[in-house]
């Protein structure tokens, strides 16, 4: 780091967000582009619409389903994040105060499936949540996304973990708590950092994923938010207005989630590397 | 403050006390373990979810099933036919390909990346979440909306740009012509992946203590010689997890291929992700599918055992 804000300092700066100017180009077109009809868009597609309109977003709002679709989205996405927090943090932390081979080699299990590719395992499992009558329904996919985003969450996890001290949970013990207090009381709260790093990296990958839900939930009520929009897109391929709109539509909610927990997610980074 | 608690602990646990505590304190702490059941119900939903499907999946590989009709044993036929199958061979060369444009070209800008958000420059705060911020966004998402800047018509999308700056010559058809397709797919990936990198590469920048730095200016070291002997050996586990999770993403991706060009035109962008989706769910060969998926198990695990034993081995602790 240089010691102060000289010219170089200002000629990177300069750099860096001319960078980030070439960078948002494609953000450019899309908005531009949801602002306009196709007529606009025929005369002048890189320009700023001229008489923006605002009817393409309601529109795709209807057209698309993008309500119920949401709804979808978001029980899918919270109860699977509530399953893989509470599972995976008891997990973790078992696993990292377990000093033996067994310990290691569990860890050593779970981290597994980071490596395996979820294709290797697809066919088999569509298959068995189909003779499980699970599909078309909640149950099956978000039991799918608790179990194949566990080991992520365990290596988050037990990384932390690993640099907490011991004395809190062992200072409840010795008071009296069982092991399943000391931990929900005293070490789950002390996990929220990484509870947070969790949260939002599993939110994401969940919320954004298509294949799955376009095997276990296409043509069903329960459609999530990717899906509808490819079946949108496919539909409306010609009025790029249109489509545009449903895009920002389906891309706005997890947009904020990442703009209210951004430090969160940069900060969780550094604590999986120790890990 | 992640940090701090990492490297308090550690001084902590680094002075063991003498012979008699140090075993009264490990008697103590076996007293203290957690039950082995608070890993049961991970390890239940973990088995059911990923390990008996992919034992299965393995098994599978090996027979002609097609998802009705019973499965036959046929040995190492499905392998043959990958190997010896024209446009399925080319899948995964494209796939090799993909993964190697990917690796080198999104992890070279998000070191830049980071190098230039890591200084005192005002716009830092923001810039990092702007580059940030397609990573978050879902992969279909980004494939429609660079399938547009993709446009082949020459006053659209990068055509466009490439002729308002004077570029006209360069313009394309990005997705449309078979030489380019799978180039223009990593170009989106990277795009949107760059700034992922990026934040791996700041949290191992943050982590190089500043002393060093200037212990080695007063040595009278240049920028490129504190980059080369300072930054860049401290910064090798970041290295490590980028290269690793670029290459299982690279290897893996399916999202962007499948939304952006279906594998085509004709087989040009074709991956192994999208041979064995179209094998199971449009012909129905699970068998054939499955043995494909083995194949792409077997070069993620080499790749990322290889990997794990080379660079782990140039890491220096900090």
């Amino acid at each position: 780091m240089s010691p102060r804000y000289g010219l170089r300092t200002f000629g990177l700066e300069l750099v860096m967000i001319a960078a980030a100017v070439a960078f948002l180009f494609p953000v450019y077109a899309l908005i531009t582009m949801s602002l306009k009809d196709p007529r606009q868009i025929a005369e002048s597609p890189l320009g700023l619409p001229t008489s923006p309109k605002t009817d393409n977003y309601a529109n795709a709002w209807t057209r698309a389903e993008i309500g119920p679709a949401l709804m979808n989205s978001t029980v899918i996405t919270v109860v699977s994040l509530i399953g893989l927090i509470a599972i995976g943090s008891l997990a973790a932390y078992y696993l990292s105060r377990q000093a033996t081979r067994l310990g290691y080699g569990m860890y050593m299990l779970f981290l597994l499936g980071i490596v395996l590719p979820f294709q290797l395992g697809m066919i088999p499992l569509f298959k068995l949540v189909d003779a499980a009558g699970l599909l078309g329904g909640y149950p099956g996919i978000i039991l799918f996304y608790t179990g194949v985003q566990l080991p992520f969450t365990i290596f988050l996890y037990t990384g932390f973990v690993r640099a907490l001290p011991a004395d809190y949970a062992n200072a409840a013990l010795i008071d009296g708590a069982g092991h399943f207090r000391a931990f929900t009381q005293v070490v789950f709260p002390l996990l929220r950092p990484i509870t947070g790093t969790v949260l939002i990296l599993n939110a994401v990958f969940i919320w954004n994923d298509l294949l799955t839900p376009l095997l276990y939930l296409a043509g069903s009520t329960r459609e999530t938010v990717p899906v509808r929009i490819f079946a949108f897109v496919g539909q409306y391929v010609s009025d790029n207005g249109l489509v545009f709109a449903g895009l920002v539509l389906a891309s706005l909610p997890i947009l904020a989630v990442f703009l209210v927990l951004q430090k969160y997610v940069i900060k969780g980074f550094a604590s999986g590397l120790k890990g | 403050m992640t940090s701090t608690i990492g490297s308090a602990t550690a001084t902590k646990g680094a002075a063991p006390g003498p012979g008699a505590a140090a075993r009264r304190r490990r008697r103590g702490r076996r007293f203290l373990t957690p039950p082995w059941w608070f890993a049961a119900p991970a390890l239940a939903v973990y088995a059911l979810v990923v390990l008996y499907p992919a034992l299965a999946g393995m098994v599978y590989a090996f027979t002609d099933w097609n998802g009705l009709g019973e499965r036959n044993f046929v040995g190492l036929d499905n392998f043959s036919r990958l190997f010896g199958d024209e446009s399925a061979r080319g899948s995964l060369l494209n796939t090799l390909l993909l993964t190697v444009a990917i690796v080198l070209v999104q992890n070279g800008i998000g070191l830049l990346l980071a190098l230039g958000v890591h200084t005192r420059i005002k716009s830092r705060s923001v810039l990092r979440v702007v580059f940030f911020a397609p990573a978050v966004v879902s992969p279909v998402m980004v494939a429609f909306l660079w399938k547009y800047i993709y446009n082949p018509a020459p006053d659209a999308g990068l055509n466009g740009i490439l002729g308002a700056v004077g570029l006209g010559g360069l313009r394309q058809d990005w997705l449309g012509d078979p030489g380019l397709a799978l180039w223009s797919v990593a170009g989106m990936v990277i795009w949107q992946f760059a700034g992922y990198s990026m934040v791996i590469f700041l949290a191992g920048l943050e982590g190089v203590p500043a002393e060093l730095h200037e212990a080695a200016m007063i040595d009278g070291a240049g920028r490129w010689q504190r980059f080369r002997h300072v930054t860049w050996p401290l910064l090798a586990p970041a290295v490590t997890i980028n290269l690793m999770l670029s290459t299982i993403g690279g290897l893996k991706l399916f999202d962007q291929v499948y939304a952006a060009t279906n594998g085509g035109p004709g087989y040009a962008s074709e991956t192994l992700s999208t041979v064995l989706y179209k094998q199971a769910f449009v012909f129905g060969n699970f068998g054939y599918s499955t043995a494909i998926a083995l194949v792409l198990a077997l070069f993620v695990a080499a790749v990322s055992m290889v990997q794990v034993y080379y660079l782990r081995g140039r890491e220096v602790s900090g």
